[in-house]
């Protein structure tokens, strides 16, 4: 008798134990399915993500000058580049870079090099697009921040970035005459 | 919280109240007659003083609220609005720009003085581990209001502290998107931490209530770190703390004051006076003077975690400096349970006691090394190799010192009771006058 009593109330116990468990567990599904929109209301809304191209006339950037432009609320870097600097970016061994890359899978066409005008490293906009604004030991951009030091293929040379400046998509319009990136 | 064996009120109109609903009980046994070690140092006032400057933030922070417009365009413009046109703005944006830094300076005293006389130690462990947490969610909010006045300063520093997340690895990018709600710090990003900056300080505020119900179940530390054992050791809290409390209370608003109407800008940085401009970074970035030593630790890693001379890397630069900045706040977290040595406070520990000292000078020299842009040096030695070595201490008096002294310090003899800790001092310093 007492035996058969134990078996019952065991057996009623892992029942109890499973409608405990399954109840538990919908409730943490419901509570995750409702606290997504919340999070997810805190990601870029649409009508940021709308403005995520910009367009820029090229005619009148004269060779071994630079412009910033924003995109993204960013700065973007395009670089008119003279032949020395391209020929300095391309002179690289470049197994031994932080961030092994060739100038060649950077630009689209060698004159105009666009990148991402923030420092990998904690985000502050690298110096050297002005004239007299410090460039850094390798000719590109030098971040004031951390110290990091950028070539002119905007690649990390020195510092505690640990990538390349970022190459945006981007593409050439109207005879090369315009740029539009995103 | 039973009403049961209530002591009846005098005065009516209380005694309909507390036989209804007992606060007036509750508030005589917290704070009437709540046995108080009688041997309280100053030490002992700033967990008070903390708690005024909780409040005075608080209050000057709603009303500046009234006036502030949370959005890219007019944030800067709204709070020279308060500065210039609002009735008495000036004030309340001074007194709430200051108490962020007097708070914090009471936090640090009061957090030194718990590390000191060993306050965390069994059974006052959770009292020390949701202290931690209101220093953390005190860090939080206090970065996020320091985002509000939209200046130089307010943009970088938000940029650089939610890049720090981009160290994560695989979901990092996402998180950064995620808090800036776009693709760099903008008007989504400051609408948010104004919505956050306004509900923190309530968070806290429940958390404060935990930290001093918890005090109340375990009663105060003191400076010997012997328990109270009989009536002769304690004096009931009111009038001889309420009154000790307010002295050091008043004592610490003047200091405060003096800077609220005679050096307002002191603490902070010009370049905050310049609007937000995505496109120019300041120079030299540096947080506030209350976040620097975790700055300089953060700063300090500046070299990849791998296996030696392969390319083989497990940890970045980046989260390097990361995972120690954060690790010295767990490090706070674990400390109860680090240092397992019987004797509580420093007095009776005669290598603590110049262990914990040593520690503070380190961590002050941490605030100085977190002060100087990155490429500075000191005595001719880039001064990044100093904070890692001051980092290295840091880390060093937690993991390495604290167990050592576990096995091998000798603690010095205990006085048997406050009462007596408290006669002898007195007969001391009565011995000389008699020779």
């Amino acid at each position: 008798m007492a035996t058969k009593k134990t078996t019952k109330s065991a057996k009623s116990d892992s029942r109890r134990d499973f409608l405990a468990l399954t109840a538990a567990s919908f409730g943490a599904v419901g509570a995750g399915s409702v606290a997504w929109p919340f999070i997810n209301s805190m990601n870029p809304a649409k009508d940021t993500l709308a403005l995520s191209t910009t367009e820029v006339n090229l005619t009148p950037i004269q060779v071994g000058q630079s412009i910033t432009v924003m995109w993204r609320g960013k700065p973007v870097f395009i670089r008119r580049r003279t032949e020395k600097e391209i020929a300095e970016a391309r002179d690289v061994d470049t197994s031994k870079l932080i961030d092994p890359q060739s100038d060649e899978e950077r630009v689209q066409n060698p004159e105009w090099l666009v990148l991402v005008g923030v420092c990998t490293h904690l985000g502050c906009v690298p110096s050297g697009q002005k004239v007299g604004e410090s460039r850094g030991e390798y000719d590109g951009w030098f971040c004031p921040c951390h110290g990091s030091h950028y070539d002119t293929s905007g690649r990390i040379r020195k510092g505690p970035a640990p990538k390349n400046l970022a190459v945006p998509s981007y593409e050439f319009l109207n005879d090369n005459t315009t740029l539009k990136i995103g | 919280m039973g009403s049961g064996n209530r002591e009846k009120f005098d005065n009516p109109v209380v005694e309909w109240v507390d036989s209804r609903l007992p606060v007036f009980t509750l508030l005589k046994a917290e704070y009437g007659v709540f046995p108080t070690p009688k041997n309280f140092n100053y030490f002992w006032n700033f967990g008070a003083i903390a708690m005024v400057m909780l409040i005075t933030m608080i209050l000057t922070g709603i009303f500046l609220a009234m006036s502030y417009n949370p959005s890219t365009a007019g944030a800067f413009e709204s709070v020279e609005r308060i500065m210039r046109d609002v009735n008495g703005g000036w004030l309340l944006r001074y007194m709430h720009a200051n108490g962020a830094s007097f708070f914090f300076i009471a936090v640090y005293i009061h957090i030194f003085r718990g590390m000191y006389y060993g306050s965390y130690k069994q059974p006052r462990e959770i009292l020390w581990i949701l202290g931690v947490v209101i220093f953390l969610l005190m860090m939080a909010t206090a970065f996020m209001g320091y985002v509000l006045p939209w200046g130089q300063m307010s943009y970088w520093g938000a940029t650089v502290i939610t890049n720090l997340f981009s160290a994560v690895p695989v979901v990092g990018d996402a998180i950064v998107t995620l808090l800036w709600g776009g693709f760099s710090v903008d008007n989504p990003t400051l609408n948010r931490f104004f919505a956050l900056h306004y509900l923190m300080p309530f968070v806290i505020f429940a958390v404060v209530f935990l930290h001093v119900w918890a005090l109340h179940v375990t009663g105060s530390n003191n400076p010997t770190g012997v328990e109270p054992k009989t009536k002769k050791d304690t004096l009931p809290f009111h009038p001889y703390y309420t009154i000790k409390d307010s002295f050091g209370v008043l004592l610490f608003l003047a200091l405060y004051s003096a800077f609220v109407f005679f050096a307002p800008d002191s603490l902070g940085h010009p370049d905050n006076y310049i609007p937000a401009d995505p496109l120019v970074t300041p120079a030299h970035i540096v947080p506030e003077w209350y976040f620097l030593p975790f700055y300089a630790m953060l700063r300090a890693i500046t070299f990849p975690v791998g296996i030696p001379f392969t390319d083989i890397v497990f940890i970045e630069a980046k989260l390097g400096g990361v995972l120690v900045m954060f690790g010295s706040i767990a490090l706070l977290f674990a400390l109860p349970f680090l240092d397992k040595h019987p004797i509580r406070s420093a007095r009776y520990r005669p290598l603590f006691r110049p262990a914990i000292i040593l520690f503070l000078l380190n961590f002050i020299f941490l605030g100085y090394v977190g002060s100087q842009s990155a490429d500075a040096t000191l005595f001719g030695l880039p001064l990044s190799i100093f904070g890692l070595a001051a980092t290295a201490v840091y880390y060093g008096f937690f993991i390495v010192l604290i167990p050592l002294l576990n096995k091998y310090e000798e603690g010095r003899e205990l006085p048997p009771s406050i009462h007596e800790s408290v006669l002898e001092a007195q007969q001391k310093s009565k011995a000389p006058e008699a020779a």
